[in-house]
């Protein structure tokens, strides 16, 4: 590959790992299963869909599956994102098919797809993949950037370095939960104060305490918002997930989280009183379970005239939320639900500027970590509480 | 003469040429974060809170701790090179895998594992060679203080 004699994308592709590689002392190549690439037009650009157009003539050897894409092209005018934007993810999605892509669009492919078996290397390149796919399954991936991602599924493997390595596994921070999360978004602030404390890629922390056994949800949500505040890849949970660690050295002192710690994370976020523009229930997408949630809190009920809310999901749990009423059911309430996207790569500062949206409020920790970024003022709050704002049309 | 020579892992991102990259240290106890920290069209630090608020990093090399942010922001750095707004190379004390990809696919030279912190060994205005291959950074001069 690196002499050219399967074209210049090859060659580009194993010239990154091995650089890549070499940076982290990896000794060899490692094969892996599935590549996964963050493939929206918002994070790509024209620029980086020119790149993709010159790999063109190539194809994936191993199933290599996209992240959300940025425009439901469905929705994507009532949401005021220009035709221009839906354009260049057109272009995109054409550039992906044509080096074999399967066109998944999804960040829950371990819930919704195929999930990965314990000890299966993988190229993952979201961080809520990765992290619940290296934690409750024990399978073994680093965070890809898409260009590693890309050239993995062109290569067919990766650098053995970081998380495909059992040194690299072992726990290095202890947590002890005091605490009792009782919705998702209680999981999401528990991830967050995690990876806040942790923050670090090259730390793993384990976490004690754990009474109730989290849903897949719940795992989800933890996962993604200690990925987002924290950068990590892989935790452990002593009797829940199933690989067996030790600690780098003698078990550390622990850090404990308590019930005031997550009325704190809280708050730190809070605005009552606040008119709402916009409730989003996204980041990761919504599992069936949680779209069935959804449903139920909105059946018979109707979002204020004023404030938007709006459900992001995988295209296959759409298709079932489709055919089973959930989806029916949640837009009778005047909500709209959002196939194959996520919301902050979907072009969330332009939909902040054509609809005049400023305070947000979501159950997802990972949400409110990185969308003042993008111009909003963001409020974390149960699912529950979520809907009756978006009833209310304010903070309560 | 060189002030001071410190020693580091080998680098990535830079040519295979091998010329000695030399520069201006901008340095600073903070992260970096491609997309939270910058205003890439105008090639300075935007966040308010940064410790290098309102400074231009085009053309310098910035000396930080560690890099911030999610996958994206590795796209971001081959964006500013292919505009000429990109700093001349990066130093770090530790850097995750999704910068050092985008140092690599963006062509930014990026060192780090230094021994020591680098943003206390160095200081900004150093006239900085740096040998990505060798590993190592050479301080040719050092404003008197």
């Amino acid at each position: 590959m690196l002499a050219g004699a399967h074209g210049p994308a090859l060659r580009w592709a194993i010239a990154h790992q091995i650089e890549v590689g070499r940076f982290f002392d990896a000794a060899d190549m490692v094969e892996v299963r599935q590549a996964h690439i963050m493939a929206d037009s918002e994070s790509l650009g024209a620029a980086g869909v020119a790149h993709l157009d010159s790999l063109a003539g190539v194809q994936t050897r191993i199933p290599t599956i996209p992240d959300p894409r940025g425009v439901d092209f469905a929705a994507y005018r009532r949401l005021g994102i220009s035709d221009d934007l839906a354009d260049l993810e057109r272009r995109a999605v054409r550039a992906f098919e044509a080096l074999g892509v399967l066109m998944t669009n999804t960040c829950i492919n371990y819930q919704t797809l195929i999930p990965p078996v314990r000890g299966e290397h993988m190229a993952f390149g979201d961080t809520g993949v990765v992290i619940y796919s290296n934690s409750v399954f024990g399978a073994r991936s680093n965070s890809k950037a898409r260009p590693s991602a890309l050239a993995a599924g062109l290569t067919g493997r990766t650098p053995r370095y970081g998380l495909h390595l059992d040194r690299f596994r072992r726990a290095t921070d202890r947590f002890v939960v005091e605490a009792r999360p009782r919705t998702l978004a209680d999981w999401g602030a528990l991830g967050a104060l995690v990876g806040r404390a942790v923050n670090d890629y090259w730390k793993v922390p384990a976490i004690e305490g754990i009474v109730d056994t989290p849903s897949s949800d719940a795992l989800k949500q933890f996962g993604a918002a200690m990925a987002s505040f924290g950068s990590t890849p892989l935790f452990h949970i002593p009797g829940l997930t199933p690989e067996p660690f030790e600690y780098v050295g003698p078990a550390p002192e622990p850090i404990r989280i308590t019930e005031g710690d997550l009325a704190a994370l809280y708050a730190g976020y809070g605005a009552p009183g606040d008119k709402l523009d916009v409730v989003v229930f996204a980041a990761p997408q919504l599992s069936l379970i949680e779209m069935h949630e959804v449903a139920g809190l909105l059946d018979g009920r109707r979002v204020h005239p004023d404030t938007t809310l709006l459900v992001a999901t995988s295209p296959e749990i759409k298709s079932a939320s489709d055919r089973m009423g959930l989806t029916a059911t949640i837009e009778a309430s005047g909500a709209l639900v959002l196939d194959g996207v996520c919301f902050y790569q979907s072009y969330a500062r332009e939909m902040a500027e054509a609809n005049g949206w400023t305070r947000l409020m979501t159950s997802s920790a990972k949400l409110v970590n990185i969308i003042a970024g993008y111009g909003y003022k963001p409020t974390l709050a149960s699912t529950a509480q979520c809907v009756d704002c978006a009833v209310a049309g304010r903070v309560q | 003469m060189s002030v001071l020579t410190l020693r580091c892992h080998p680098g990535i991102g830079a040519p295979i040429t091998g010329a000695p990259i030399t520069g201006r240290a901008l340095v600073a106890a903070d992260g970096f974060s491609a997309r939270y920290d910058l205003d890439r069209n105008k090639g300075v630090f935007s966040r308010p809170t940064h410790k290098l608020a309102g400074q231009s990093y085009v053309g310098r090399i910035l000396v930080l701790h560690t890099a911030k942010g999610g996958v994206a922001t590795a796209w971001m750095l081959r964006d500013m090179a292919e505009r000429g707004i990109v700093p001349l190379a990066i130093l770090f004390n530790r850097v995750n895998p999704i910068i050092a990809q985008g140092a690599a696919f963006g062509a930014v030279p990026l060192m780090d594992r230094f021994e020591g912190d680098v943003t206390a060994l160095l200081r900004t205005g150093d006239l900085l060679a740096l040998d990505p291959a060798a590993g190592s950074v050479t301080v040719l001069e050092r404003e008197a203080t």
